[in-house]
Order: C-alpha cells, then structure tokens, then sequence
C-alpha cells in the first residue's frame, strides 16, 4: 500500500469524475487520475502516459524506464504479486459462512 | 558478496560502499560511537533487508529502523475498536488486507472474520466505496489507514461518496502524520541520531520543504531516498558526504517521483477533509501530538468514529512485547526476549512481525537473526 506500482493509463472512463483504466502488468483496472491531472496534462491527454498507483488512486506520472525498474524491485521484494492479489481479491470475501 | 551483484549497477554500488567507508572514516563523531542514521519508511526498511545493505556498510555505520510501517505502529486499541464495529450486524467493514492480522487485546481482524462478522479485503477505498453503493441496506466502513501516501486515497473517496451521496459509507479514520512523528524521535532523549533518510511516496505527496526544520531546527541532514535498492545507497552515501562536509541539508535523492512542492491537488483534498488531531496515540511510542488526522465536521456524516460509538481505549501492548524498543531503534528486533520464540510472523505478538515492512519480520524473513559480523569492504568488493 505504500511502495504503489507501476501502471500505463489505456482508456479515460470519464474525464470529469477523474476516472481511467490503467493496464497494471497485464491486469486491467479503474484508477482515479484525479492527483496527475491538472490544466496542462486535461485527463482526455494522459492516454499512454505510465503512472504510480497507490491504493487505486494515480499518484505520480513516471518515465517508462523508471516503471519497468520499478516494477522490477517490486518483484523481487514480492510486493508486485502481494499488490496484485490485493487487487483480485478485493472486496470479493464475503463473511465466511 | 552476492548481494552487490543483485544490484540494477553493481560497480555503481560497489563505488558507493568504498566511498561510504572513506567518507565515515572522516566524521569526527563517528571515531567514538557508530553513526545512527534512521530510515523512517517501511518499505526502506524492507528493500535494507532484502538486499543486505547494512552488511555492506562499515561498522561505523548503522541503520536504525523507525516507525514507518502503519500497520506496524497501529495501538491495540484501536485494533479493538475496528473489531467492536466490524461486530455490528448491520457492518460491512472493510480494510486493505495488510490489517487483517493486527493483534488487537481481544481479537484480530483476522478472527473476527472467522468468528462471523462481515471484514472483506479490499484493494482501494474506491472499492469500500462501491460496496456502499452495491448494499444500501447495509452500513460500509473503511478503514482509513496510512501516512500521507494513502491520505489523499481517502480523502478524495470521501469527496466523491459527498458528491455521491453514498450516505451508507463511512470512514474510521486512522491516518497518520509523517513530521510531528520525526519531531517526536528527534526530541525522545532515547535516542542520539545522526541523520534521516526521508519517505519517498510520502515526500511525493507533501513535498521537500516540510522536512525544513530538521535541518534548520536540529541540525540533521535528510536525504529524501528511493526505495530501490541503489536509491537507499546512494541515499546513504549523500548523508554521509553532508555529515564529511559538516553540513545539514535536505537533499533530494528521489527528484524523479518527489516534486520539491508535492502533489497540489493531493495536497488540497486532505486539506479539504482532514484537520490535525491534538494527539494519536502509537503502538510501542505511547502518545505524540498532532501526528494524526480526523475528519472535518462538514464531513461528519463520513466519519465512523462520529457514527459509531466506538470505545477508543488505550490498551497496553503485552508485558513481552518490546515494539516500542526496537521502533525507537534502542534494541534491535532479535534482541527482544520473544523474537522468533513467540513471536514470529505466522502468530504474531507484536506488530513488527505482521507486516513485510515491519522490522521483526524483515529480520525474521531474510534471516539476519543475530548481529552477524558486518562485511568488510573487502568482501563486498
Ligand atoms: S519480536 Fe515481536 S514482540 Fe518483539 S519487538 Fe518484534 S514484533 Fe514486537
């Protein structure tokens, strides 16, 4: 939750509410883009642009270099993995029966 | 030594330990009691013991491994309080899953789940959110929990339920606040540090200038690092050359994510929804002003510790527990009585062994269990 991981933004799902898709390695999930998009990058432009994710919110636009070495340490730390599992499973576990 | 050649540059890093050596042989201070410099992150103090970076490091040099983890300094009670509400037939509670095993005084998360009650995992407060909106019959709380890196997360849901009118959805608020927190360290007579090295992500919220008074007020460097392994060396590296040089500065080593003023409009949504608390209390450090937030009043009706009556006692940690020692860096984790005994992180006591970031567990997982001797440079090189 606080090292976030690297994602490139494919597709705004509405430019007012702040709302993309972020392809975050090879899964695809809603982002709130709201804390990297201001009056010189309008949500409509940040198409392409690679960018942190903490806890489902864009938080910083990275370089595509500095993403894959990212995503690299993360890997080895065994937070890569970790994130992604936070990110299938949440909110699907219901109350155990 | 096999760690070096892990590294994304290994002669880059291999520079950089010889020169750490040169440099520390040159601080006076150094001569009589090995520098202390502290890494306040969690997730520094995981990349430290993944890669081995302090047996690289000369003997007088040592890292001590602060508060940074927030589910590490998480007090019982409030442990206690999630569980009190998450009972509440009509809950849906729900947490980012790094919480879930917190020892509380009664139960975890964890247990209270197994033992009925409605705890889901989830990976963003967007998605609490959206089960408020798929379940109006229920009452949705998040547990709002982090530094400032998360904050705005929270803050913007909060926002966005208002807009909404998600009126099912609450927050129980147990943010946490970088700077009082290193104020706190820098005036406990506990502890004689030499220098920081700042938290990246949350320097990439807040920004450079408010680690100002470290420097200025108390004549420590800080360096804003990376959490890359070659980020925490080189970070290291230009503390060392400002205490070599009898400077104190703030230095940025993670310009590439950390703008000097920060993220604006993450800046402004806390603004907008959080205002600071007179006092958080943490596990192992006991009570330190201001280093939380609550929710605003004009958000009140988000606000779960508003909703809910929650009992928000203050709960010793267990008699062997010795947190607070190896936060405040007096002891080291294998050091405290139950290490590894019974405390590991499969069961357990305190909240360094929960987390990856919290220092037990790090020791713990990469097996630095004792005070092994530190690698010459010689071996590292
Ligand atoms: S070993 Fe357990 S009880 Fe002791 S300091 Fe570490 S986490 Fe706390």
């Amino acid at each position: 939750m606080c090292l976030g991981i690297p994602g490139q933004i494919t597709r705004i799902i509405s430019a007012r509410e702040r709302r993309a898709e972020v392809a975050i390695n090879g899964v695809r999930r809603e982002v709130n883009i709201a804390c990297i998009a201001d009056a010189e990058h309008p949500a409509e432009s940040c198409v392409g642009d690679w960018v942190l994710v903490h806890v489902g919110f864009a938080m910083s636009r990275i370089s595509a270099e500095e993403a894959a070495l990212t995503l690299d340490v993360l890997t080895q730390l065994g937070e890569a993995q970790l994130e992604m599992d936070r990110m299938r499973e949440s909110g699907r576990t219901g109350p155990m029966a | 030594m096999r760690y070096v050649d892990e590294f994304r540059d290994p002669e880059k890093a291999r520079y950089l330990v010889k020169d750490i050596q040169r440099l520390a042989a040159l601080i006076p201070a150094a001569a009589n009691r090995p520098l202390q410099l502290m890494e306040f992150c969690g997730g520094h103090t995981h990349t430290i013991f993944k890669y081995g970076i302090e047996q690289m490091l000369p003997p007088s040099v040592e890292l001590v491994h602060g508060p940074g983890c927030p589910v590490c300094v998480l007090p019982m009670g409030r442990v206690d309080d999630c569980v009190a509400i998450a009972e509440c037939p009509e809950v849906i509670f729900t947490t980012f899953g790094d919480a879930m095993r917190v020892p509380g005084s009664r139960k975890s998360l964890l247990q209270a789940k197994a033992t009925g009650a409605d705890v889901r995992m989830v990976y963003s407060p967007l998605d609490a959110l959206a089960i408020a909106r798929d379940n109006p019959d229920r009452e949705v709380v998040f547990f709002g929990l982090g530094f400032e890196t998360t904050m705005p997360a929270t803050a913007l849901t909060i926002l966005a339920a208002e807009r909404q009118r998600v009126a099912n959805f609450s927050v129980f608020c147990n943010h946490i606040t970088t700077l009082p927190t290193i104020k706190a360290i820098l005036d406990s007579s506990d502890m004689e540090l030499d220098g920081f090295l700042g938290p990246g992500h949350v320097s990439m919220v807040i920004g450079t200038h408010p680690y100002h008074f470290i420097a200025g007020h108390y004549h420590k460097p800080v360096v804003i690092a990376g959490f890359e392994p070659l980020d925490i060396l080189q970070s290291l590296w230009m503390l060392l050359k400002q205490l070599a040089e009898r400077r104190c500065a703030v230095e940025n080593q993670y310009a590439r994510i950390v703008p000097e003023a920060g993220n604006t409009q993450a800046l402004d949504a806390i603004q907008q929804v959080f205002e600071i608390r007179e006092y958080f209390e943490w596990r192992g450090l006991g009570s330190i002003d201001h280093s939380g937030v609550s929710i605003r009043n004009r958000f009140a009706a988000f606000d779960a510790e508003r909703r809910f009556s929650v009992p928000n006692l203050s709960i010793a940690d267990p008699k062997a527990c010795q947190c607070g020692e190896v936060l405040k860096g007096v002891i080291k984790p294998w050091e405290c009585k139950v290490f590894g005994g019974a405390c590991t992180p499969e069961t357990p006591l305190g909240s360094l062994m929960v987390s990856s970031e919290g220092a037990c567990a790090a020791y713990f997982n990469y097996g630095k269990m004792s005070g092994e001797v530190p690698a010459t440079v010689e071996e590292v090189s």
